[in-house]
């Protein structure tokens, strides 16, 4: 099992974290009727009290360890000082506006980017978003610079491995500025900076001649 | 005309008939309600404005204006609302176990005082002045003149510094009682005291058990809620400390700014200040309150049941746990930060993070256990409230532990899915149904026995908050898992309908805080809430303990 883009991720989530909450509110509700009985309750299941901690131990590592091998982006943004990506877009944001920032980018599918954002003055953020406004991916965007006065780099990798157009919202508050100051438009919006082609409706690459498998 | 009357006088109310402890509590605790009425407010605001809502005034959709509101609204809803009601419940409740004096009631004034005072002026920066850097305070942000008034500036952080101050007043009073050595402490050593404050007693309880030796300790110095409140404080002394020293840098450059001399921002670098802002701010998040809570929910399960609790030995060693763990999981809020170590993101963000899933899982099953021991119970408000607590983290937490995760956090930071999922029903289901469990349980004993006037009514306040709480934090979640974030302002109504949603449970817990300011006033009348802040005329400082023995105490 692999989440090839973050859609198919939170949707999982959506689903499992629903099932959690369902379970989780009925058990504390069935707990608090049953607490109010004379007769003793027959409990479902008896859950020895080491075993419990087994579960929680399990579940807090267990989750990690499931989420490393089925979520690519993990191992690639820890080890992405290694993996030489595909294209790298360097570009700069001072007071509120993206400086040297390429009008579009165009992802051949499955591509790794390199998108190295970095501040002049504020914390910012840089996060893709489809058209539908749910969100690709994002990181924080801090100012500072290295002892040679050069600006601190913040730098991601990311693999499109599906189809479409991607918005850009800086993904941290920044002030009131980054707004219009009547309309409350957002003045740091880039519509359509990154559009990937070239993939399977379900995902993954075109074979050769571009025929859908 | 039964309404007047008990508008105006209450039921059974007698203020005259309290003690100098009785009127600090309640006065700190009305404060509190206020304040949660006004971040309730502002919380419904902001949320018409996500609504894209047509009806309220424009002003509210311009940036400075709605951006001042998410400022306030943190600082008003966790200093001046939980932190009010947290510090006068443990103000009351640590004398009241330790059946020992107060150190200071003048010092317990101060304290809900002073962050009054801070509170106020904290919000009267954002209204006046828009000073909006929000509660994170990112550098160089709240320092940043061209956006933000440096007078607001300086007023907000006066009010932030006040609210810091009061809190060292609560810190201190609290270790001060702890430490007397009057009543049952009297000849107590002070490394006694230390031992069992830090739940060490626990341990070597446990290690004893294990290694078959007779117990360390079979009598404790402090019982476990005063072990849970001594623990907690620790974080909160440390999480002051950050505030404030963070408070102070700001500070010394908006003097510089307003002074015609404007230092330089970039000499300070970022991410550091980052990692050390959310080390101290997270020390409440997952410190604290963590404790703080664990404690009550071991209190109430007693007081709840009249029995002792379950495993009471295990619950000590994993406060201390807890304790440790809150030092070294602020890295949780960094995950996007792709400046900060991978190793810290590791084993800080997310491997120690993963415990808190085994300490609160082990504070929700110690309590779980305690109740079920002791059935059948009477579903009384104080068990319901505290069953409503139990819910409210048992679906925080496991939120946090997901979103802290390398993976999921690189689509979940800063989305409704935190602010919604995780902290709103941490605080507002799970923290404030804890605490109003607390307050149906110490209202007899704070308010000598004072009828409430209505059962209805408290009932209605219960389910209107439950299902408005949890309703309006599942709602916020799904448009974060939908990309809509949190530190963002929508105008063109892109979340409508997750919107309109969770504005129909947010006034539902809007109404749900009217109806238990109502049946408060109707049972303490005005003359009540009054005469609640006039002197007492008893200057006791303690509860349950006979008069000549606080006064020996004194003269100890």
């Amino acid at each position: 099992m692999t989440f090839s883009n973050s859609a198919e991720l939170l949707s999982f989530h959506w689903f499992a974290y629903s099932i959690y909450s369902t379970l989780i509110i009925s058990v504390i509700a069935w707990f608090g009727y049953n607490l109010t009985k004379k007769e003793k309750a027959k409990s479902i299941v008896r859950i020895p009290f080491y075993t419990y901690i087994g579960f929680l131990v399990a579940m807090g590592v267990g989750h990690h360890i499931f989420t490393y091998n089925t979520i690519p982006w993990v191992s690639q943004d820890i080890t992405r000082h290694d993996i030489t990506p595909d294209a790298t877009y360097t570009f700069e944001i001072e007071n509120h506006k993206w400086i040297n920032m390429p009008k579009k980018v165009t992802v051949q599918c499955e591509q790794t980017i390199e998108f190295d954002v970095r501040s002049r003055d504020l914390v910012y953020g840089f996060g893709l978003f489809r058209q539908d406004g749910s969100m690709v991916m994002q990181m924080q965007v801090n100012p500072g610079t290295d002892v040679n006065g050069i600006l601190d780099p913040n730098d991601i990798l990311w693999t499109f491995n599906h189809n479409g157009v991607f918005d850009v919202i800086s993904t941290e508050y920044s002030g009131p500025d980054a707004y219009d100051e009547h309309t409350g438009k957002d003045l740091m919006f880039v519509k359509n900076f990154v559009e990937v082609v070239g993939c399977k409706k379900e995902g993954g690459k075109l074979e050769a001649g571009g025929n859908k498998k | 005309m039964s309404l007047i009357k008990n508008l105006i006088s209450g039921t059974n109310f007698d203020h005259t008939s309290l003690n100098a402890l009785q009127k600090v509590t309640l006065r700190a605790v009305i404060v509190s309600f206020l304040f949660y009425g006004l971040v309730a407010l502002e919380g419904m605001i902001m949320r018409m404005v996500q609504a894209h809502a047509t009806f309220i005034p424009e002003q509210f959709n311009h940036p400075d204006h709605y951006f001042s509101i998410m400022t306030v609204h943190p600082i008003v809803g966790i200093f001046g609302s939980t932190y009010q009601l947290v510090f006068a419940a443990f103000t009351f409740l640590v004398p009241f176990l330790t059946k020992k004096p107060l150190y200071s009631v003048k010092l317990a004034n101060w304290t809900w005082g002073l962050i009054t005072v801070g509170t106020a002026l904290a919000w009267i920066a954002a209204f006046v002045w828009a000073y909006a850097p929000l509660y994170t305070l990112y550098w160089p942000l709240p320092a940043d003149t061209a956006q933000f008034s440096a007078w607001g500036g300086i007023v907000f952080i006066l009010g932030v510094a006040l609210i810091m101050l009061g809190t060292f007043g609560f810190i201190y009073n609290i270790y001060a009682t702890i430490f007397q050595k009057v009543g049952v402490h009297a000849n107590k050593t002070t490394k006694e005291l230390l031992i069992s404050g830090f739940g060490i007693d626990g341990m070597l309880n446990l290690w004893h058990k294990l290694t078959g030796k007779p117990p360390y300790s079979k009598e404790p110095a402090l019982a476990l809620p005063v072990v849970a409140i001594f623990r907690g404080t620790v974080d909160t002394f440390l999480d002051a400390i950050v505030i404030l020293t963070a408070g102070l840098l700001v500070l010394v450059y908006l003097i510089f700014d307003a002074s015609g001399s404007p230092l330089n921002v970039a000499s300070i670098d970022a991410l550091l200040y980052k990692n050390y802002f959310w080390w101290g701010l997270d020390l409440v998040a997952d410190g604290l309150v963590l404790i703080y809570v664990a404690g009550s929910w071991y209190l109430l399960a007693t007081l709840i049941t009249g029995q002792k609790l379950f495993m009471e030995n295990v619950a000590r060693a994993a406060l201390m746990l807890e304790l440790l763990v809150s030092w070294m999981v602020w890295s949780h809020h960094l995950l996007a930060d792709q400046g900060q170590p991978e190793m810290m993101k590791l084993i800080s963000g997310e491997m120690v993070t993963a415990f808190e899933l085994l300490t609160q899982g082990l504070a929700l099953f110690i309590t779980l256990v305690t109740l079920w021991k002791a059935r059948p119970l009477k579903m009384t408000m104080e068990l319901k409230y505290l069953l409503g607590g139990l819910v409210g983290f048992g679906l925080a937490v496991p939120a946090a532990i997901i979103q802290a995760d390398m993976g999921m956090n690189r689509v979940l930071h800063n989305t409704q899915w935190i602010i919604g999922a995780h902290v709103h029903i941490a605080l507002i289901v799970g923290l404030y149904m804890t605490l109003y469990s607390a307050v149906y349980v110490l209202w007899p004993i704070v308010t000598n026995n004072t009828k409430l006037f209505s059962s209805k009514l408290s009932n209605a306040h219960f389910w209107l908050h439950l299902i408005g709480g949890i309703g309006m934090g599942a709602f916020m979640g799904m448009a974060g898992l939908d990309g809509m974030l949190r530190r963002h302002l929508y105008v063109n109504g892109e979340f409508n309908t997750w919107m309109i949603l969770a504005a129909i449970c947010g006034t539902m817990l809007l109404v749900a805080w009217l109806l238990f300011l109502i049946n408060v006033v109707m049972s303490v009348g005005i003359k009540g809430l009054i005469g609640i802040f006039l002197p007492a005329h008893d200057k006791t400082a303690s509860y349950g303990i006979e008069p000549e023995t606080v006064a020996e105490n004194h003269k100890v």
